[in-house]
């Protein structure tokens, strides 16, 4: 089956290379920020998580979200997933490597990484977060090829591959519920010390990762041969739906709470911070709003059936959906919590260039392993129809 | 078998590039080390004897250290009792380096010559030699 | 029985992938834990610090900065001039900034931006223990909270738990930046974090920290927690005594005089 990814069109080929070229040029980068130290990033002593964790926190959730399609195949046996549950699962896969590979990168001394190993540590949440996240990648990885080489032989998967995709429906929330309390748990940080978050990050996920798969699934039916089904996608979008409401809802309490009680330690000032600045620093303030204008514009898109329904204005609000949701989690959130630090002082946060670069090197090896796990699902796929 | 040149050329390249250390290095041997215990600490000891016997440090020395390292940092235990009742202060620089001044003929020669690179040096400090 | 290439394989991997697992099965299974948990000196202590701020301002104008020169010169701290990679182990915030729950508009004008000696509190309930992934922060028997500067991975969880701000990272390596090198202590690297240590090396032999020795003022007081007739003790039931955000939980082991 491997052997599906090697051979291609042009295209195909030209979009490899686009990528490998990015990821040359993200390690070049990470091997300079290996000899400097984290120096050459914009990473401070007050905002000491940056771009990496915030990606990486973004990424658990597109993992977590394959759920949304095994579930509803697996328990409630909705035929119009059984096309597409192994994108969810190669889709969760290809964001599960870029999560640890996020983690790889963003530590002082990567050489050490076995320690969380050698020295496992139960009260720390880093280690659950790691045992939950290589477990359901695992899982992942078996169970979608299983799944992939059984369709291929056409035969039925076989049965203990089921037992794992039933594990992996509540393993799915496992790993985003511990990457939320590596937040939720934190005395001193406000804006994340909120018994909602590991509720907040699974609606996001739930709206950023199907959203993603939508418009994965309409690129996959202009690029070959195979059809997703519209059926699958308008389930899907109306997933997306009722998963962003629900982010922009638990957003709406966390204003009420910090603004109506008026205490700092829910998080008002770093709410002030990311919508209006605080003390003159406002870095993150357009930012926010455009996460706050590319909501309204999703939920209008989606709420009405008349665009729903239409692929153009889907494919617009699933890109809404997707962008808003990375700069909610992908940046305000990680960002934000470190803003006011614990002196009640702003200091701001910027990314460098090779920061930037490592970060994209990143996720062009997250594309091409999906590039390749979907070329391999969609080729297969292809010679069935 | 038109695939064959380039196998057998593959194959070529690959056993020439893994057998690379082996015959560039032939009849190069390196020379054994000698480590050197002349320093001036280690001369006017009246019994030259480390912590332990030498037989045990030349074996054990690494794992001595980290089990030092081990009861200082996590334990907070800083004497050591040697096997002949002698007590030391558990630590590198200010027990072991008192005596083996001479970092570079004591420590280094045996680890290039074995290829090992023990990660000391970004810490502990390397004492000073004329 | 026929073995394909493909199960030898999967096996092999199988085998692999267990192989990484042993240590932690053996960390988990093994019964030597006593010495991971909770390790350090004597048990039944609570090493404490109460910092009288009244004693010390007077010398602080004067630009006394004994303490934290000592604790600069006997840990090797290095001197970083960007304020976003700085390295601090000691040093002043005013007062609103290290009490900010405490600050109020009718604030007595003798304690308004007046300078206040922080560091890491040695917290009895310390979040960054509780955080760390490796047990490269852990809390010794005596109360402080140590570093094990061998083992951290660099992740900065810790530096995101600490409510105090008391932790830096070595985003360089901080060497250059060390004018002068004291071989007594080594240094640290790149990719570390670190802290106050509570001079844990001279605490061991019986000796004060160095900045409480540095102290001229005698506005730095040392003492067991847990002693009922240590002097920090009979300080503390004497007078009024302040904490950073008690609201937390962490039970810090510095107090303040006001």
């Amino acid at each position: 089956m491997i052997v599906k990814a090697l051979t291609g069109s042009k295209r195909y080929w030209g979009w490899v290379t686009i990528l490998l070229f990015l990821i040359a040029i993200g390690f070049t980068c990470y091997l300079w920020q290996l000899n400097k130290g984290l120096s050459i990033t914009g990473m401070s002593r007050d905002v000491s998580w940056g771009l990496y964790i915030s990606q990486f926190t973004f990424l658990v959730g597109v993992a977590a979200s394959a759920v949304m399609v095994v579930l509803p195949y697996y328990l409630h046996n909705v035929k119009a997933f059984g096309r597409i549950t192994i994108l969810g699962e190669f889709l969760a896969v290809a964001a599960l490597i870029m999560c640890l590979l996020f983690v790889l990168v963003d530590v002082g001394k990567p050489m050490r990484i076995l320690n969380m190993i050698f020295y496992p540590t139960p009260s720390s949440m880093f280690f659950w977060d790691m045992i939950a996240l290589s477990g359901y990648l695992l899982l992942n990885i078996i169970a979608g090829w299983h799944a992939l080489e059984a369709e291929y032989k056409a035969v039925p998967p076989p049965a203990w591959t089921k037992i794992l995709v039933y594990i992996s429906i509540p393993w799915a929330v496992s790993i985003h519920t511990v990457t939320a309390f590596l937040y939720a748990g934190l005395p001193g940080r406000h804006y994340w010390l909120t018994a909602i978050m590991a509720a907040r990050f699974l609606a996001s996920a739930f709206a950023s990762g199907p959203a993603l798969l939508i418009l994965l699934c309409y690129i996959i039916k202009r690029v070959s041969k195979f059809d997703p089904g519209r059926e699958a996608l308008q389930k899907l979008a109306a997933i997306v739906t009722y998963a962003t409401i629900v982010s922009a809802f638990f957003i709406g309490l966390e204003f009420f709470t910090a603004f109506y009680s008026q205490a700092p330690a829910h998080g008002m000032y770093t709410l002030k911070y990311l919508f209006a600045g605080l003390d003159g620093h406002g870095r993150l303030v357009i930012w926010m709003w455009a996460f706050a204008i590319l909501v309204v514009l999703a939920l209008v898109l989606l709420i009405n059936p008349k665009t729903r329904t239409r692929d153009r204005y889907l494919q617009v609000a699933c890109t809404a959906v997707f962008i808003s949701m990375w700069i909610e989690k992908g940046i305000g959130l990680v960002i934000g919590g470190f803003v006011p630090n614990p002196f009640e002082r702003v200091t701001e946060y910027a990314p460098t260039l090779p920061e930037t670069l490592i970060t994209i090197g990143v996720w062009a090896i997250g594309a091409l392993v999906l590039t390749f796990l979907y070329k391999i699902a969609v080729s297969i796929k292809e010679e069935i129809v | 078998m038109n695939d064959f040149r380039y196998i057998i050329t593959g194959l070529v390249l690959f056993i020439v590039l893994v057998t690379f250390p082996l015959w560039t290095r032939a009849g190069k041997a390196a020379p054994a080390p000698v480590p050197s215990l002349e320093t001036q600490a280690i001369q006017q000891l009246e019994e030259k004897q480390c912590v332990e016997g030498t037989e045990y440090m030349r074996a054990n020395h690494m794992s001595l250290l980290e089990e030092w390292r081990n009861q200082v940092v996590r334990e907070g235990k800083r004497t050591y009792v040697a096997g002949n009742g002698k007590e030391y202060e558990m630590s590198l620089q200010k027990t072991c380096l008192q005596c083996h001044s001479n970092k570079s003929q004591f420590c280094d020669q045996c680890h290039n010559y074995l290829g090992v690179q023990p990660d000391c040096w970004t810490c502990h400090i390397e004492p000073k030699e004329s | 029985m026929t073995t394909s290439r493909r199960s030898f394989i999967k096996a092999g991997g199988a085998c692999l992938l267990g192989l990484t697992l042993w240590p932690a099965v053996k960390s988990f299974a093994g019964n030597n834990a006593g010495n991971i948990e909770n390790p350090g000196a004597p048990a039944g202590k609570r090493w404490g610090l109460v910092i009288d701020m009244q004693k010390c301002w007077p010398k602080y104008q004067e630009g006394c900065r004994d303490c934290f020169l000592a604790c600069r010169k006997a840990h090797n701290i290095p001197d970083i001039a960007d304020k976003e990679e700085e390295i601090k182990w000691l040093w002043t915030e005013p007062f609103e900034n290290a009490f900010p729950e405490q600050e109020h508009e009718y604030i007595a004008a003798g304690i308004k931006g007046k300078p206040f000696i922080v560091l890491c509190n040695h917290c009895n309930n310390p979040p960054c223990v509780r955080v760390c992934p490796t047990k490269a922060t852990f809390k010794r028997r005596d109360g402080i909270v140590m570093m094990d500067y061998h083992r951290c991975i660099g992740c900065r969880y810790c530096m995101a738990a600490c409510p105090y701000g008391a932790r830096s990272f070595n985003f360089s390596d901080p060497r250059p930046y060390i004018k002068e090198i004291d071989p007594a202590y080594p240094t640290r690297e790149k990719g570390v974090v670190e802290k106050c240590n509570f001079c844990a090396e001279r605490v061991d032999l019986g000796l004060v920290p160095v900045c409480v020795e540095a102290c001229r003022a005698g506005a730095l007081i040392f003492g067991d927690l847990e002693e009922p007739n240590s002097v920090v003790r009979k300080i503390l039931s004497g007078r009024y005594t302040i904490l950073r955000k008690p609201e937390l939980g962490t039970h810090p082991s510095v107090f303040y005089l006001v």
